[in-house]
Parts: structure tokens; sequence; C-alpha cells
């Protein structure tokens, strides 16, 4: 009953891929059958689901009062 | 039947107050993305200004208000890449990029992960833990124009490969490279940036023969 697993190598390759949801369905359920089985894909692959997250968070910053009242302008009825 | 969504959709009184209520509620994200994109304040917030204008007279285009988030950030996009695009024809084109293709990737992974220190703790958790919202602004805005914005379109934006591709007016191939380089280049200024701040001193400079993949 042993399941042909693809090598380290190629889940690595295609990590970022997998992250951005660029896989099909089949290739993608065949990295999560490995990274339900290895140990070291599965920390690689939480490390950059954090990072990634950190770099999202990197992009949501306090918009300037001068600019919210720009904008009010923008939209206040004439 | 009904639905939420028509009824929402169908005065445009309704739609303009909720037109108002979104861009309020975004506007730290949309500042962001601007700012992210351009690297400079002033630019970010005209592209901000100029999307919500563009937005707003265009808004009888939003078939539906639920769509309004995504069809911000397309009009915020478009409104960047066109001022860039001017600007890069102004100026003389950019130095080309050098993109080695055979160069292994930079990973910060490889770099701090001890597969075999497993009671030791993880050093790349560690790292990441320590990470300053300012590091990574710091080093995203040190990528060459050309890597930050797919990285911003796809990273941070969610953006497809092929929305990316179109965006930019670029093969998909092109957005695919970029990428890799872009995330190469930033996980090794975060590792330079965290040397040169003690970050990675928790990391031990153990390179012993069972260490093979942290040179």
């Amino acid at each position: 009953m042993s399941e042909n697993l693809i090598p380290c190598e190629v889940v690595i390759e295609r990590l970022f891929a997998y992250l951005d949801r660029e896989l099909d369905e089949s290739t993608r359920a065949e990295i999560d059958r490995h990274l339900h089985r290895c140990h070291d894909c599965f920390s690689r692959k939480e490390f950059e689901t954090r990072l990634r997250e950190k770099v999202m968070a990197s992009s949501t910053e306090k918009a300037p009062d001068h600019l919210r009242r720009r904008v009010e302008a923008l939209l206040a009825p004439r | 039947m009904v639905t939420s969504t028509q009824t929402r959709n169908r005065t445009g009184a309704v739609r303009r107050k909720v037109f108002e209520q979104e861009t309020h509620r975004l506007m730290d994200r949309l500042y962001g993305t601007a700012l992210r994109l351009s690297r400079n304040p002033d630019d970010a917030e005209d592209i901000v200004a100029e999307t919500v204008a563009t937005a707003w007279s265009k808004l009888e285009q939003l078939t539906d208000v639920a769509h309004i988030e995504g069809w911000l950030f397309r009009i915020l996009n478009r409104t960047f890449i066109d001022q860039w695009r001017r600007r890069q024809c102004r100026q003389d084109k950019e130095v080309a990029l050098q993109t080695d293709e055979n160069e292994p990737a930079f990973s910060l992974f490889e770099k701090l992960h001890q597969p075999f220190l497993l009671w030791w703790g993880a050093p790349e958790q560690a790292f990441l833990n320590q990470l300053l919202k300012e590091d990574i602004q710091q080093a995203m805005d040190q990528l060459p124009d050309d890597f930050r914005v797919v990285m911003v379109l796809v990273e941070i934006e969610g953006n497809s490969y092929h929305e990316a591709a179109e965006l930019l007016d670029i093969p998909m191939g092109t957005v695919r490279s970029r990428l890799s380089r872009a995330r190469a280049l930033l996980q090794q200024t975060l590792w330079t940036q965290g040397l040169d701040a003690g970050l990675t001193s928790t990391v031990p400079e153990h390179t012993g023969p069972l260490n093979g993949g942290a040179k």
C-alpha cells in the first residue's frame, strides 16, 4: 500500500504556484498529499504562508486626514 | 424573488451611499496599496483621489455593488499603471533587469530552517515573529519597479497571473519570472536587514555537516 508521493524538489519548485492557486486540481491534490506526509515541506509551506500574510499586512497604511477630506470633497454633492 | 443585492442596486442614491461607505472603509488599504506601488506618499494620495473620482463618475457601470472592492482595486491598478507608463516614457528606459534564470533562488527558509535541530525550536518562526511591518515595507520598496508591481498585484491584491499579465500587458511567463525573482530578492533583502539588525542572532552560526541546506 505504498502511496507514490511526488518528490520534495517538485513540491518546492511549485510551492509558490500552489500558494498563488495557479495549479490544476490534480497537481494541487498531489502537493496536498505530500504536505500531509512531509514535515519539512509542510514547515516550508507554513513559513511562506506566514511571510505572505506579513507582506499582505504591509499594504494597509493609515490614510492621511487630508486625503480623507479630499475624497469626501470629491463625493460631496455640488 | 427580489434579492437584497437587487434591492441595493435599484436606486442610484443607495449605490452612492454604499460607494461612500465602502471607499471610507477601504481607504487605508487603497492608500497602502497605492503607496506600495508608487513608493511615494504624494503620488499615492493622487492615485487614490483619482481612483475614487474615476469610480464615482462611472458608478453606473458597476453591475453589482457587492463587487465594489475588486472594482475599486482594478481602477486603482489601472490609474497607477497609466501614471507609471507615462513616467517610464519620459525617463530613459529602466536598466534591463538582471535575471539569471539558472541562478538558484534565494530562500529565507533554507537559510533559517534547521531540520536536524528540532529540539532547538524553529529559528524560521523566531525570525518571522521579530519581523516588523516596517521591515517588509522597506524591503518591498527596494525591489525594482517591475518586480515590485507584480508582487503587489499578485501577492498583496490576490490577482491571478493571467489578470496581472493583462493589466501590465506582458506575457504570463514574464509575470511568473518577475514574481519568482521578486520573491527571492525580497527574501534576500529581509535576510540582509535581519543580519544588520541582529535579528538573526538567535540563529546559530552552526554549519556542521548536518546543516547542508543552510550555507
